[in-house]
C-alpha cells in the first residue's frame, strides 16, 4: 500500500501537478500565450494549494510512504513531519507570488523557448518538493541533482551571451562539488549498515568522530549551496545572471533548501549536535553575513546587490542555527528553541522580502533594459506600483518595525540576549560579540536598502530613456502584491507563526519554548525573561501618530504648497549627473572594510590630456583562495597531459607495464 | 491598565513634545556663553518653528508623494520613541508593546525615511547628506545597540522600565562596564544628533554637513517637523542616556502623581547638566572631516563591545 495518508499524497499528487504543467509546455512551446497565461498561473494555484495542504498538515504526526518508483528493488522513501510541512509551505506560498509574476514577465525574445522554460522552471519547484518529501539518500540525491540542473538550464536561458554561460558553468561547479560532499556525507551516516534510508541513519549509532566527519562534509555541501563565505562565490554570478523570477526563486527559495538539509542532517539524522558545532555554523555564519552585506554596500548592479544580501541573510540564518545547536548541546532547550524559531522565522522573511525584491528588479529591468544603478533612477514616478511594493520589500530587508525583518532579528537578539550563561569559559564571553556582529549586519543591511531604493526609484532619471518607462502589468503587480501582503502578514502576527514555528522546532530538536499563553497581539518568547513586543500596537500606534500629526498641522495651519524647482545654490542648471551614484554610496564601505576588497585603482596623473579614473572591486576570496586552486588544478592537468602522447605504441606499453605491475603483486 | 499608568504615558509624550526644543535652546545658548557670544533666546526654537509653520511650503517639481510623507514619519516615529524611554516614570503600558531593540529599530525608521527623502530631489546635497548620514548610522545604531544590550544583560532584560528599575536600584558605581558603555553613548549621541565633532548643526551649505544637507529642501511646515523632531531625538537620546547611566529618582509609580510629580524637576536638572555638558564638549573639540567620522564611531563601537566584554569578564 503506497499511501497511508491523506496529506503525504496530496503533497506528492501536487508536485506530480507541477511536473505536469511542466510538461504541458512542450505540447506549444512557441506559444507564449498558452505557456504564459494558462500553464503559469496554473503553476501559482498549484503552489497556493501546496502551501494550504502543508500548512494544515502542520500539526499532523509524520507519515512515511514508500513508491514503487525508480531502480528495481530501490523504492523511492517519502516522509513528511513538520519540518518538511514548513518548507513546503514556504515553497508553496512563495512560488505562487512568483509564478504569478513569471506569467506577466516572460516575453518574445532571444534564448529559451517559452515552453522550455516553463518546463524547466516547473521541473526545479517540483524538484525541490521531492528534495523536501526525500527520505532516502538516494531519492534525496536525485532530487537534488535536478534541482541543481533545471536551476542551470533556468540560470542560461540567455546563453548567448558569454558571461551568463560562464557564470552558469561556475554554478554548476559548485554545485556539484557540494553534491559530492553531501553524498559522502550520507555515506558516513550509514554507519556501516549500507541502508541508505533516512531511517537507517537515524538509528545508526556513530562514534563522535565520524558524527562530527558527516556533520562538517553535510555543512561544506548544503553551505556551497547556500552561498555561505567562501563557497560563495557563485552566487553573485548565477543569481543575477537568471530571469528576475527564477532569481527570486533560487534567492528566495532554493537557498532554503539548504537550511533544511542543514536542519535535517544536524537535528534529524545524526540526532543529538554536539554543541562545538554549533561554534563552527555560527562562526561561517556571522562571516558570511558581514562579508555579504559589506559587499552588497559596495555593487553598482541592482541584481547583483540583492544577490551578495541574500549570503547576508543565509549567514544570519545559519547564526540562529548555530546558536541554536550550542544552547541545546549545554543543556539550554528553551534557549536553543528560541535561537532555532529565530532562524527558521528568517528563512520564511527571507523568502518573502528577497523574492519581492528581486520581482522589483525584474520589473524594472523590463520596462528599463538596465540594471546597472549607474543609469537609473526617479522611477517612482514613472513606475509608482513597483516603487512602492519594492519600497515594502526594502523596509523589511532593513530590518525596521513593524515589518517581518524586524521580528526574526528581534528573536535572534533576545537569543544573545542570555548567552553569556552558556556554561562553558570563554565561549561564554564571545558569544555575545555575536550580537555585535549581527547588530552591525542588521545596520548594513539598511544602508544597503537605503542606496538600492534610492538610487533606482528616487532622485531624477540618469538617463533620457528613463522617462519612457512603462508601469509593470496586471500579473506581475498581482505577484509584487502578494510577496509584499506576506511581508506585512509575518510582521504583524508574529505570535501565530512562531504558534507553527514551535511544533517545527519541537519535532526537530524536542526543546520546547517555555513560554506562557500570551495574548494573539503580544510576543513574549520567554516568560518572566527578555522582553515583549508587539507589532500590531506598534503599527497601531506609529500610524496613529502620525495621523494626528497630519491633522494637527491641516486643523491649525494652512496647507497651501506650490512646485519650484529644487534650490540649486544659485548656480543653475542642475543636472541628474551630480547626484550620488552608486559607486558613491559604496565609497565609504570599501573605505572602511578595506581588507575584504581586492581594489584595483587607475588614477590619472596631473597631465592627462582625458583623464581617466577607474577602481575595479573584486571578491578578495576569489582572488585569493579560487584562483590559486584553479591554477593548481590547471598545473596537475597539464602533468597528466604528458601521459597522454597519442602514440598507439605508448598506450600499448602503458597495458603491458600495468600487467606486469599486477602479475608482480599477485605472485 | 491604571490611572497612573496613563498619566505617566501621557507626562512623558507632553513633556518630550514640549520641551525638546527648549533643551535644544538651552545647548544653543551654553554654547553660545561658552564662545563668549552674546546668547539667543532659549525660546528661540519654538519661534522658529511657529514662523516654519505659518509659511507657504514650497516643493520641489520633481517631489514624490514619499518627499511629503517623510516629515510625518520621522516626526511620529520621534514622538513614539519618547514614549518609550521611561524618563520620569517607568510605568509605562506602551514599553509592552516596544522594547529597547524596538526603540533602536524606530531610530532606524525614522533615519531610513529622512535618507530616501533627502535622495528624492535628487540634489548633489540631499545625495550626499544621505550617504553620509546612512554611514554614521551604520556605525552609530550597532554601538547604541550594545549599549543597550550591555545594560540588558545586566538586568536580564531587553525592557527599557525594567532596566531603569533595575539600575535605580543600585548603588553608585557598581558596573565598570557601564562607565565604558557611557561613554560609548556619548559619542553615539553626538554622532546622531548631528552635533560637532562629526556635524555642525551651526552651519549651512558647508561641504562636510549631513544633517542640513539632508533637509536642504524642505520648507515651511514639513521643515517644522523636521526642526521639532530632530530637537526630539536630541531630547530622547538624552533621556535615553539618563534611563541607562543615571536613572535615580525615576518614578516607579509606588507614590502615585505625587512621585511623578517629582521627578519632573529632576529631569529638567539632568537636562540642563547634559546640556551644558554637551554644548562644552562641542566647544572644546574641532569638527572632524567626513573620512574620519567613520573612526570615530568605530571606536565607538568597540568602546561598547569592550563594556561587554568588561561585564562578562568581571561579572559586574
Amino acid at each position: 500500500m503506497p499511501f497511508n495518508d491523506s496529506s503525504l499524497s496530496a503533497c506528492l499528487a501536487l508536485i506530480a501537478v507541477w511536473g505536469l504543467i511542466g510538461l504541458a509546455g512542450l505540447l506549444r512551446p512557441k506559444s507564449l500565450g498558452f505557456v504564459a497565461h494558462t500553464l503559469f498561473p496554473l503553476g501559482a494555484l498549484c503552489g497556493l494549494a501546496l502551501a494550504v495542504v502543508a500548512a494544515m498538515s502542520l500539526t499532523a504526526p509524520a507519515e512515511q510512504a514508500v513508491l514503487p518508483i525508480g531502480l528495481p528493488d530501490l523504492p523511492a522513501h517519502v516522509r513528511r513531519d513538520a519540518l518538511t510541512s514548513l518548507f513546503l509551505f514556504l515553497l508553496g506560498i512563495t512560488s505562487a507570488g512568483i509564478s504569478v509574476f513569471a506569467a506577466g514577465y516572460f516575453r518574445r525574445g532571444q534564448g529559451t523557448p517559452p515552453g522550455l522554460l516553463c518546463l524547466q522552471y516547473h521541473l526545479f519547484l517540483a524538484s525541490m518538493g521531492v528534495v523536501l518529501l526525500a527520505d532516502d539518500a538516494y531519492a534525496f540525491m536525485v532530487a537534488w541533482e535536478t534541482m541543481a540542473l533545471s536551476s542551470y538550464f533556468l540560470v542560461t536561458a540567455q546563453h548567448a551571451i558569454p558571461e551568463i554561460r560562464r557564470a552558469g558553468f561556475l554554478y554548476l561547479l559548485i554545485a556539484h562539488i557540494g553534491a559530492i560532499a553531501i553524498l559522502l556525507s550520507f555515506g558516513v551516516m550509514q554507519g556501516g549498515s549500507w541502508k541508505f534510508t533516512f531511517d537507517a541513519m537515524r538509528s545508526a549509532h556513530l562514534a563522535p568522530q565520524w558524527g562530527a566527519i558527516a556533520f562538517l562534509l553535510a555543512l561544506f555541501g548544503f553551505g556551497a549551496k547556500a552561498g555561505l563565505v567562501p563557497l560563495h562565490v557563485w552566487l553573485p554570478e548565477a543569481h543575477p545572471a537568471a530571469p528576475s523570477p527564477v532569481s527570486a526563486l533560487m534567492s528566495g527559495v532554493m537557498l532554503k533548501m539548504a537550511v533544511y538539509g542543514v536542519l535535517r542532517v544536524t537535528f534529524d539524522l545524526l540526532g543529538k549536535p554536539d554543541w562545538w558545532w554549533g561554534l563552527v555554523l555560527l562562526a561561517i555564519g556571522l562571516f558570511s553575513a558581514l562579508y555579504g552585506v559589506v559587499f552588497a554596500a559596495a555593487q553598482t548592479d541592482m541584481k547583483r546587490l540583492l544577490a551578495w544580501s541574500s549570503i547576508e541573510n543565509l549567514g544570519i540564518i545559519f547564526t540562529g542555527i548555530g546558536l541554536a545547536v550550542v544552547f541545546n548541546g549545554v543543556g539550554m532547550h528553551s534557549l536553543g528553541a528560541l535561537a532555532l524559531i529565530a532562524a527558521l522565522y528568517h528563512s520564511l522573511n527571507h523568502a518573502f522580502m528577497k523574492s519581492l525584491l528581486f520581482l522589483g528588479t525584474g520589473a524594472v529591468l523590463h520596462s528599463t533594459g538596465e540594471r546597472n544603478l549607474g543609469r537609473l533612477g526617479g522611477l517612482i514616478h514613472r513606475m509608482p506600483w513597483v516603487a512602492w511594493l519594492t519600497l515594502v520589500g526594502a523596509l523589511a530587508m532593513a530590518g525596521l518595525p513593524p515589518l517581518n525583518g524586524f521580528v526574526s532579528e528581534w528573536l535572534l537578539l533576545q537569543a544573545f540576549l542570555f548567552a553569556h550563561e552558556v556554561p562553558r569559559t570563554f565561549v561564554n564571553m564571545m558569544l555575545p560579540v555575536g550580537a555585535a556582529l549581527v547588530a552591525l549586519s542588521a545596520a548594513l543591511s539598511a544602508y544597503v536598502m537605503v542606496k538600492f531604493f534610492g538610487v533606482i526609484f528616487l532622485g531624477q532619471p540618469r538617463e533620457p530613456a528613463l522617462a519612457g518607462a512603462q508601469d509593470a502589468g496586471a500579473f506581475e503587480r498581482a505577484g509584487l502584491i502578494w510577496l509584499a501582503l506576506g511581508c506585512f502578514a509575518l510582521g504583524l502576527l508574529p505570535t501565530r507563526v512562531i504558534g507553527a514555528l514551535r511544533l517545527v522546532v519541537e519535532g526537530l530538536s524536542g526543546a520546547s519554548l517555555q513560554n506562557a499563553e500570551s495574548p494573539w497581539w503580544l510576543l513574549v518568547p520567554l516568560t518572566g525573561r527578555g522582553a515583549s513586543y508587539s507589532a500590531p500596537v506598534f503599527l497601531v500606534a506609529l500610524t496613529a501618530v502620525v495621523m494626528l500629526t497630519v491633522f494637527t498641522v491641516r486643523l491649525f495651519y494652512h496647507r497651501r504648497a506650490r512646485r519650484a524647482a529644487p534650490w540649486d545654490c544659485g548656480f543653475g542648471g542642475l543636472t541628474a549627473r551630480m547626484q550620488d551614484t552608486a559607486e558613491g554610496f559604496g565609497q565609504p564601505i570599501r573605505h572602511i572594510f578595506g581588507a575584504f576588497f581586492a581594489m584595483k585603482r587607475e588614477l590619472p596623473s596631473a597631465f592627462d590630456a582625458a583623464p581617466r579614473y577607474r577602481v575595479n572591486v573584486g571578491d578578495g576570496i576569489w582572488q585569493g583562495l579560487y584562483l590559486p586552486i584553479g591554477a593548481l588544478v590547471q598545473r596537475v592537468a597539464d602533468t597528466f597531459a604528458r601521459l597522454q602522447q597519442g602514440r598507439i605504441a605508448t598506450y600499448l606499453l602503458y597495458s603491458f607495464v600495468t600487467l606486469i605491475v599486477l602479475l608482480a603483486l599477485m605472485l | 491598565m491604571k490611572v497612573i499608568e496613563l498619566l505617566t504615558q501621557a507626562l512623558e509624550l507632553i513633556v518630550a513634545l514640549t520641551a525638546a526644543p527648549l533643551f535644544l535652546g538651552w545647548v544653543n545658548q551654553c554654547r553660545a556663553w561658552l564662545q563668549n557670544r552674546r546668547a539667543p533666546s532659549i525660546w528661540l526654537p519654538y519661534r522658529g518653528i511657529r514662523k516654519l509653520f505659518h509659511k507657504d511650503a514650497v516643493i520641489a517639481d520633481n517631489a514624490s508623494t514619499l518627499f511629503r510623507m517623510a516629515p510625518y514619519i520621522v516626526f511620529g516615529a520621534m514622538v513614539l520613541a519618547a514614549g518609550i524611554i521611561p524618563s520620569m516614570g517607568t510605568r509605562l503600558p506602551f514599553t509592552i508593546a516596544a522594547d529597547a531593540i524596538a526603540l533602536v529599530g524606530l531610530l532606524a525608521t525614522a533615519r531610513v525615511f529622512l535618507s530616501l527623502a533627502a535622495m528624492d530631489i535628487g540634489t548633489a546635497f540631499g545625495t550626499l547628506g544621505a550617504r553620509r548620514e546612512m554611514m554614521v548610522g551604520f556605525l552609530a545604531e550597532p554601538a547604541l545597540l550594545m549599549v543597550i544590550f550591555v545594560a540588558s544583560i545586566i538586568s536580564a532584560t531587553t525592557a527599557l522600565p525594567a532596566i531603569t528599575e533595575n539600575l535605580a536600584t543600585q548603588s553608585l558605581g557598581l558596573y565598570p562596564s557601564l562607565a565604558f558603555t557611557a561613554i560609548a553613548f556619548t559619542m553615539v549621541l553626538l554622532a546622531e544628533n548631528a552635533r560637532i565633532p562629526i556635524d555642525n548643526p551651526a552651519t549651512h551649505l558647508e561641504l562636510t554637513m549631513i544633517h542640513e544637507a539632508m533637509v536642504l529642501e524642505y520648507s515651511a511646515r514639513h521643515l517644522a517637523l523636521m526642526e521639532w523632531a530632530s530637537a526630539l531625538k536630541l531630547f530622547n537620546y538624552a533621556c535615553i542616556g539618563f534611563a541607562l547611566f543615571i536613572p535615580w529618582g525615576v518614578s516607579t509609580g509606588d507614590n502615585g502623581p505625587l512621585g511623578l510629580l517629582a521627578s519632573v524637576p529632576l529631569l529638567a536638572a539632568k537636562l540642563a547638566v547634559t546640556g551644558a555638558g554637551l554644548a562644552l564638549i562641542e566647544t572644546i573639540s574641532a569638527k572632524l572631516r567626513v573620512f574620519r567620522a567613520p573612526e570615530f564611531l568605530a571606536v565607538a563601537f568597540l568602546i561598547a563591545v569592550l563594556g561587554l566584554l568588561v561585564h562578562l569578564l568581571l561579572g559586574a
